[in-house]
């Protein structure tokens, strides 16, 4: 069902057959129509999970009844959910030491070493960005501090917090005046701090109440304010970490004959139109049979 | 009931775009780009369903959608980066048979 992925010209000699893409097509619809009847013909099914979130409100220790489910009745998901994005941190890491040496003039590069953050002077840099960023970069930063703290009567909190963050650290990238380096020492601490607070938390709690996550009533505000504080600067980071890596990708072949110009998406326009287009035409024929 | 009706076949419609996307997409930067749109489908399904006439939507629901974005970026952007990966070690294997 799956086929090897293509990487070599985008070509269509790996497509499946038209026969099974139109039988394909035909299963997906039918199930799409099942399914759609289902769902609109069925009744509301009431859940008593809102009355419940409500109700119990009072105690979670915040008002947006989101957060609180976020952060303190499921807050299991949340725990598991930084556990998720430390994952996919820790394996993009190893790699994320690879780039200036090779180009040091491409904007986004990551540093092999050094500190966190470390100002260059780029022949890629960008004068007015820079500029424009010298205002916007700390207002970016304000408004994810009031994100974070209106999270707890508001939409917002943790995510949006560390999204924004993170949109800051990649336009700093980008006015090529800033590189980071994530394998430096207070990369990883800030990579692996919102796990690292959660799970203390977790088990702090658990000395007091006897239940894993299940915060004493009077700290129930301060315990999640920290935690998602934490967790901001961790989901910030490793979101940072997954742009620079994707944005500097270098595919390095065994043999050294790597260079930027191998980048996966680059395509040779002509290879493509060459390969692609007898196919495309035998293609086009063989659906035309049938009705012929 | 009919502006749920519309949230429910558009929701639908994209899980199947995706999942059609998934199985025939040639590419796998396609690939990749069904399965969002698959998950689009389900958080634009959750949130539907989330609605509630009578009082506020239901937080419960939201909150798995929220989680449930932050979980699919992270998947993204392992698979592009494996991708990356697959893209170089193929291209060294044909390297090697010239």
């Amino acid at each position: 069902m799956f086929q090897t992925p293509d990487f070599k010209n985008n070509s269509y000699e790996n497509e499946l057959p038209f026969a099974t893409r139109v039988l394909c097509a035909i299963v997906i619809g039918a199930l799409g129509f099942g399914l759609i009847a289902a769902l609109i013909l069925t009744e509301n099914i009431s859940s008593s999970l809102p009355a419940l979130v409500q109700q119990k409100l009072t105690q979670s220790g915040v008002q947006n009844p989101v957060t609180a489910v976020l952060l303190n009745f499921r807050s299991y998901d949340t725990l598991l959910e930084i556990g998720v994005l430390l994952t996919v941190a820790v394996a993009m890491l190893p790699n994320a030491n690879f780039n200036s040496d090779i180009n040091p003039d491409m904007p986004g590069g990551n540093r092999s070493s050094g500190r966190l953050v470390s100002v260059v002077n780029s022949a890629a840099g960008n004068p007015p960005l820079e500029a424009f960023l010298r205002w916007l970069i700390p207002m970016i930063i304000v408004m994810a501090g009031y994100m974070l703290w209106t999270g707890t009567a508001l939409p917002g909190g943790a995510f949006q917090s560390g999204a924004l963050l993170a949109g800051a650290g990649v336009l700093a990238q980008l006015s090529g005046r800033i590189q980071f380096c994530f394998t430096s020492t207070t990369a990883k601490l800030l990579l692996t701090i919102g796990l690292i607070t959660f799970v203390m938390v977790a088990i702090g709690v658990a000395t007091t109440t006897g239940v894993v996550l299940q915060y004493p009533l009077e700290l129930a505000a301060p315990l999640i304010l920290l935690v998602e504080s934490a967790a901001t600067l961790s989901i910030a980071a490793i979101l940072l970490l997954s742009y620079n890596t994707l944005a500097t990708q270098v595919f390095e072949s065994p043999s050294e004959h790597s260079t930027f110009e191998h980048s996966a998406f680059d395509k040779q326009p002509s290879d493509v139109t060459e390969t692609s287009a007898p196919n495309e035409t035998l293609q086009s024929q063989t659906a035309e049979d049938p009705k012929s | 009931m009919t502006q749920d009706s519309l949230y429910i076949i558009a929701s639908v419609g994209l899980f199947g775009i995706g999942l059609y996307g998934v199985i025939a997409a040639p590419h796998i930067l396609r690939k990749i780009l069904a399965i969002n749109i698959m998950s689009v489908g389900v958080f634009m399904l959750l949130v539907t369903s989330a609605k509630n006439v009578n009082s506020t939507p239901d937080p419960v629901l939201h909150a798995m959608v929220l989680t449930g974005i932050v979980v699919a970026i992270a998947g993204t952007a392992l698979a592009l980066f494996l991708a990356g990966k697959i893209h170089a070690l193929s291209e060294a294997s044909d390297e090697d048979s010239h």
